[in-house]
């Protein structure tokens, strides 16, 4: 099992004939994802990489069955792709496109909720259930098929976490990119349920950011949840008042600290790293029984090394 | 973007919003003019910043030579960081009470957030929650009058306070949604002794990626020299006070990589994320603006995904080539996709890689720390 994409999924691309989309779906199809369908507004009739291309969604999931959408829409026309993909009635949609307007985003969020689709980002890298699906733009090479869910807000310290986590031997069940905007159509605690609730995941990893109170939230979930869970928080070194990259990666009014999601965190049991390339490391501890969870063991990350 | 108080009163007088009347000066003499115009003022100054009042930059002048004479003690003056370049002289208000008003983005909520309060005048982010007055609002329906109803009498409002407030609070929403902004503030909001509520001050700022909605919005700029020239580059660029440049790839590493040269005692000197995927002009154009700055030493840290590892390597080499070489120790970790074309094409040119996040931030933090004097085999000068 996996959440929420797997080897069954029927995928439509919007803006399959665009740079990122071709690139993309070819990439995707070399996985093993199933790709049916291919959207793009005056193209129907055309194909890329021998996927049929539709003007609308709804003619895809007309002819193909299509459940889910990877975007690759430009920014202003972004809103409009995501309300159709909604419209026709996908489960999951998946926004890599970034620069969204905020107020788009927020529109984008509460016509799904009405219709009950699962939006993953914007400015997301999408989702892998590795070897069974892979809905986004992350290197393949980085992931392996196991026990572990990884839930991020960033694209690259993710890769990096994933990969290191792979060539330590402990495979991933899926790994999911919540995107770097304020604004999101998933969160850590609306993922973590689904980890809780999937029995190929025996352990989670949260990779975090500073800004925000997401962190905290998905604390205070996981002080219920069953499985051990490991996590990393960038910006320990940010200054507050300063976005750095990410819309919400920005400590305001005293709130977003990394202290706070470390201690948070910490207080729920969760085994945080001072370095990303010591995530591995606690995964194998939680995953063999030592460093039980609601201890934090003899490290003291906020005190360095 | 941010918008200058005077900017963001401009769109709410134009939306109904009642504000005092005020013009905006650049020299003492157009501060006496306005005040002849205007009787007694106040004397404010235009910064992309809160806390002027306490910050001494918020003055009252009773005559139009008093206005002239403060005009002039305040222009060209520093206040919070910020140079003071233009003012907005207002009428003063006699004032009863002052509220707060704002709307803004809630991120956990997916929605807009109307956030008021009796304790105006203050530094919101210093009232305790139990005294705000938060109602998130669906975008779909927009707020309903009967909701700013509600925040008016759960700030205890009745009879024309309650109305206007009510009417204000409905423009102000009308003005969040339209202009895509991120936050519009009234703060404060002053109930007049004559029983009007005028904005007082007004914050307003907009989405920069909807900034091309909005072409008749004045455009600001903010921000360092190096900061504007990042962003016109379309690099996501923050000025840091350590010695160690740093570029690397997505905003998330990009962070990490700052707290590992912390880790390891180094100061970053900045935060720029060249995005994932960049080609290999605009990461040419980030190692330039980070050269321009004379760090101690360079750190380039690449997981690359949809980066190309050989996009990095020749971005590397058109720079070292652009100036006869690197002049500060460069310290790169490169891996990921076409690894070793661009390991390849580095170590033609005498420029090694690291395989590691540790092994190159611990390298980097050495090199700065022992200045340009610093040998060793991760960084050339060639």
């Amino acid at each position: 099992m996996a959440i929420l994409v797997d080897e069954k999924t029927r995928v439509v691309i919007q803006g399959a004939t665009g740079n990122q989309g071709r690139f993309h779906l070819a990439q995707m199809l070399a996985y093993g994802t199933r790709v049916a369908a291919g959207v793009s507004p005056g193209k129907g009739g055309q194909e890329v990489e021998g996927v049929p291309v539709y003007d609308t969604v709804e003619q895809a999931v007309l002819h193909h069955g299509v459940n889910a959408s990877v975007i690759f829409v430009p920014a202003p026309f972004c809103k409009d792709a995501a309300f159709e993909a909604i419209d026709a009635g996908l489960g999951v949609v998946v926004i890599i496109t970034e620069h969204i307007p905020v107020h788009d985003a927020m529109d984008i969020m509460a016509f799904a909720r009405q219709r009950g689709t699962v939006v993953v980002g914007p400015n997301t890298f999408g989702v892998i259930s590795p070897g069974k699906a892979k809905l986004g733009i992350m290197p393949a090479q980085a992931y392996a098929p196991g026990p572990v869910g990884i839930v991020a807000r960033s694209g690259t310290l993710s890769y990096e976490i994933a990969a290191a986590l792979t060539a330590a031997g402990l495979g991933q069940s899926t790994v999911v990119g919540l995107g770097g905007d304020r604004v999101a159509g998933l969160n850590f605690v609306e993922v973590l349920k689904r980890f809780e609730e999937d029995q190929a995941t025996q352990a989670v990893v949260l990779v975090g950011e500073i800004g925000g109170t997401a962190e905290e939230e998905a604390a205070e979930y996981i002080k219920g949840m069953s499985k051990p869970a490991v996590a990393y928080v960038a910006g320990r070194s940010a200054p507050p008042g300063k976005r750095m990259g990410h819309a919400g990666a920005i400590i305001e009014r005293g709130r977003g600290t990394f202290e706070g999601k470390v201690r948070a965190l910490e207080a729920a049991g969760v085994r945080v790293a001072t370095l990303p390339w010591e995530v591995a490391g606690l995964v194998e501890e939680v995953l063999s029984g030592g460093g039980p969870a609601g201890e934090t063991g003899p490290e003291t990350p906020l005190d360095g090394e | 973007m941010k918008l200058y108080e005077h900017m963001a009163k401009e769109v709410f007088g134009r939306q109904g919003i009642p504000v005092p009347p005020g013009r905006v000066v650049t020299t003492a003499e157009e501060a006496a003019d306005a005040a002849r115009e205007l009787g007694e003022v106040a004397v404010k100054v235009q910064i992309l910043a809160g806390g002027r009042g306490k910050a001494g930059g918020i003055r009252f002048a009773s005559t139009p030579e008093e206005a002239g004479r403060v005009a002039e003690e305040l222009l060209g003056t520093e206040v919070r960081g910020l140079v003071v370049d233009r003012l907005l002289v207002e009428k003063k208000l006699a004032i009863d009470r002052e509220f707060y008003l704002g709307i803004a983005v809630d991120g956990a909520a997916r929605r807009p957030v109307v956030i008021a309060s009796t304790q105006g005048g203050v530094n919101i982010e210093e009232v305790p929650e139990k005294l705000l007055v938060r109602q998130t609002v669906d975008p779909t329906w927009g707020l309903m009058p009967y909701r700013s109803r509600q925040v008016a009498r759960r700030l205890d409002l009745e009879g024309s306070e309650a109305r206007q407030f009510s009417q204000i609070l409905v423009r102000l929403f009308a003005i969040f949604r339209s202009l895509d902004a991120e936050l519009v503030e009234i703060n404060p909001l002053a109930l007049l002794e004559d029983g009007r509520l005028v904005a007082a001050d007004g914050r307003l700022n907009v989405d920069d990626d909807a900034l091309s909605r909005h072409p008749d919005l004045p455009r600001v700029e903010e921000g360092t020299e190096t900061e504007r020239r990042a962003r016109e580059a379309g690099l996501s660029y923050v000025e840091l006070d350590g010695d160690i440049a740093v570029m690397a790839n997505g905003a998330g590493i990009t962070m990490a990589t700052l707290d590992i040269i912390q880790h390891y005692g180094g100061r970053p000197a900045n935060f720029l994320d060249a995005g994932g995927g960049a080609g290999v002009e605009p990461m040419a154009r980030a190692i330039e603006i980070l050269l321009s700055r004379s760090p101690r030493a360079l750190l380039i840290n690449i997981f690359g995904g949809i980066t190309r590892c050989d996009d990095v390597a020749r971005a590397i080499l058109k720079v070292a080539d652009a100036r006869g070489g690197i002049e500060v120790p460069l310290v790169i970790r490169l891996v990921g996709t076409n690894e070793e074309e661009g390991l390849a094409l580095l170590k033609e040119r005498g420029f090694e890689a690291y395989r590691t996040m540790e092994e190159a931030a611990r390298r980097v933090v050495a090199a700065a720390a022992a200045g340009n004097g610093g040998d060793d085999s991760g960084h050339t000068r060639r």
